[in-house]
């Protein structure tokens, strides 16, 4: 089966009064239909830009795409007109934001920007666009649906509005949803609450989630494959259960042995010592070097090629064989 | 907030508009001088006499009391230098004089500044935005006095283009209240690009992006709301400003509006006309301020529930 989305070698890189920040470096990953791709990395690692490069949602300038293809359908993202994108995004490639309180207009209705998807990809008229969207707000779990239609987002608590963004990108049934760290800002339950809500309404729908989270947890539960980014850079690409058993990647394992899981202590876990590097000061080796506790000599100067594993189980080491 | 805090807002002005009276009353009587002093060759008898029929020779609560009294029925009382006239005669002559002036300067500011401002933010870091925002600190910067006789000496003496002075047909409308105008342009097209820049980097424009919508439509309905919201404050004082503050452009283009009357009855005490004005120009300050909080309201769902 072709994939709906395949990402290769995508630099994206932010030209500067100060520097050029290379925040996407060379980024490349492929989802199925109804699939989950987890996103992980630490803040700063490049993730949302990679998702916000990728449907033109950054201003350019100061944003370059340097290199890469994104292939959705036949159409190379990366190379479309400004008119074929926006009749992509909102359409067939739904995202939700990192910052539910400040993504919905605060000057309009709930109901008048739920409805705009619809009245833009679907040529519905406002009536029939309203009762759709008055279902999707149901289906996300708001009770009174037609008033909250009515209502102002300042009304609505932040995992109502997630809900309310969930809703919005779902009206059109996309084939893609993309959710930057859609619980990082609400607290824990809601957290559970929402991540349920996502996987649900994929059984529903069959469409294919790009989830990025810094909570290896949440990937854990929710995704089919993960890329872990550091720097700009993808470390290691692979299946869940290639990540989570058979890391072949220093960063991922440290990632790993710093998240909490039901039976360690919360004392016990071991931070990754340092912090990444000026992402605008990169030499040309692994950005992780400084911070890596197995590297050898080629570490400072160069970067690794790709080593391939079980299918397509991708890591960037230099190391033969990760000590266990 | 909502209807409640606008009613507040009216309620608690009834006291300060007192404490205006009793202030502007008080401090103008205490200033040296009076309004018959410079007819000097007047005799003593008549000067009585005028005082008499003006009441200024009864004590000076007294005399605040009939003040007050009156200002209950809205009348301002006669002017003590234009014989056999009305503080409100004058007043009904003169204001819609400024108040036509102020329109026309207002509605010259918000279509200079709207454009230039709404230029500079569709373009920043380009020439159509340092041009407009170069123009606009000299406007700000300039006072009227100089912009007022520069842009004489330039459309009316030059290219001779316009009539410098009076107010009559249109064509002499258009120098005063595009001099009186400027400075305010100046300011609403400073205030517009902020305000259109600020919203252009909200997350919401980012969603509204991300639905697939287009740049006019994420312009029109999307921004211009909240990016508009600076400019919207800002009128309630730029109009009080441009009805209260046109003396220098009257004197200059020499229009017969209350502005001038104001400074005169300054200068020669006329008290009753130094009053009125200063009470109308207070109560204007506030109906526009009032009207300017009202449009909050209605603009900003936010403020209607806090
Ligand atoms: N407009 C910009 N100009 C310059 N650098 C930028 C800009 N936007 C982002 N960056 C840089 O790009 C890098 C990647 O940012 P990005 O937002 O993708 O991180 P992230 O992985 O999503 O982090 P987080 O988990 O905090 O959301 C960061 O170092 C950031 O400082
Ligand atoms: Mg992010």
């Amino acid at each position: 089966m072709a994939p709906i989305l395949d990402v290769r070698n995508l630099k994206a890189h932010f030209h500067t009064r100060r520097g050029v920040v290379r925040a996407v470096d060379g980024i490349g990953f492929s989802l199925e239909k109804g699939e989950t791709l987890g996103i992980v990395g630490e803040s700063g690692s490049g993730k949302s830009v990679t998702q916000l490069s990728i449907l033109g949602l950054l201003p350019t300038p100061p944003l370059k795409i340097e290199s890469g293809e994104a292939f959705f359908g036949g159409l190379d993202l990366l190379k479309a007109s400004p008119a074929e994108l926006r009749s992509v995004r909102g359409n067939k490639i739904s995202m939700i934001f990192q910052e539910p309180m400040t993504s919905l207009n605060p000057y309009l209705k709930i109901g008048t920007q739920l409805i705009e998807p619809l009245t833009r990809h679907r040529n519905l008229t406002k009536k029939e666009a309203w009762a759709k969207a008055v279902v999707s707000l149901e289906k996300v779990g708001i009770a009174d649906a037609e008033s909250a239609m009515n209502s102002y987002p300042h009304e609505f608590s932040g995992g109502m509005r997630q809900r309310v963004m969930i809703a919005m990108a779902l009206t059109t049934d996309p084939e893609l949803l993309i959710a930057d760290e859609p619980t990082t800002a609400l607290d824990v339950t809601v957290q559970a609450q929402i991540l349920d809500l996502l996987k649900a309404l994929q059984k529903e729908t069959g469409m294919a989630i790009i989830l990025i989270t810094h909570d290896l947890g949440v990937v854990a539960g929710m995704s089919d494959r993960v890329l872990v980014m550091y720097a700009g850079k993808a470390f290691e690409y692979g299946t869940t259960e290639d990540i989570f058993y058979r890391s072949q990647h220093p960063y991922t394992s440290a990632l790993l042995r710093s998240t909490p899981r039901l039976d360690t202590e919360v004392g016990s876990l071991p931070p990754i010592g340092g912090s990444p590097p000026d992402l605008m000061r990169l030499t040309g080796g692994c950005p992780f070097f400084e911070r890596c506790t197995v590297r050898v000599n080629d570490c400072k100067e160069i970067f690794p090629e790709v080593k391939t594993f079980a299918d397509s189980h991708r890591s960037y080491c230099h190391l033969k064989e990760l000590p266990q | 907030m909502g209807l409640g805090y606008l009613i507040k807002r009216v309620l608690t002005m009834v006291p300060v508009f007192f404490a205006v009276v009793t202030l502007v009353f008080f401090t103008i009587r205490f200033a040296p001088g009076g309004p018959f002093d410079e007819e000097r060759r007047v005799p003593p008898e008549i000067l009585e006499n005028l005082n008499k029929k003006y009441h200024l020779d009864e004590p000076l609560y007294q005399q605040y009391f009939r003040y007050l009294g009156a200002l209950a029925h809205l009348d301002l009382g006669p002017s003590f230098k234009h014989s056999n006239r009305t503080v409100n005669e004058i007043i009904a002559e003169a204001f819609p004089i400024s108040f036509e002036l102020g329109t026309y300067a207002l509605l010259w500011a918000l279509l200079i500044g709207l454009f230039a401002g709404g230029m500079a933010a569709f373009k920043p870091n380009s020439l159509f935005d340092y041009i407009p925002m170069s123009v606009s600190i000299a406007g700000i910067c300039l006072p009227t006095f100089v912009i007022g006789p520069l842009s004489i000496l330039l459309f009316g003496l030059w290219m001779e283009w316009l009539p410098v002075a009076g107010w009559d047909e249109w064509p002499s409308k258009i120098l005063p209240s595009l001099t009186l105008g400027f400075a305010y342009a100046a300011y609403v097209s400073r205030l517009t690009r902020g305000g259109l820049m600020e919203i252009r980097n909200q997350d919401f424009i980012r969603t509204a992006r991300a639905k697939g919508l287009k740049e006019s439509t994420i312009l029109i309905k999307h921004s211009l709301r909240g990016g508009l919201l600076p400019v919207v404050s800002y009128l309630g004082p730029a109009f009080a400003g441009l009805l209260s503050g046109a003396l220098v452009t009257e004197t200059i283009f020499n229009i017969p509006g209350l502005g001038r009357f104001f400074i005169q009855s300054a200068l020669n005490r006329d008290y009753t006309v130094v009053m009125g004005t200063a009470l109308l120009y207070f109560t204007l300050i506030f109906v526009c301020n009032f009207i300017v909080d009202v449009l909050y309201v209605v603009l900003d769902p936010r403020v209607r529930y806090e």
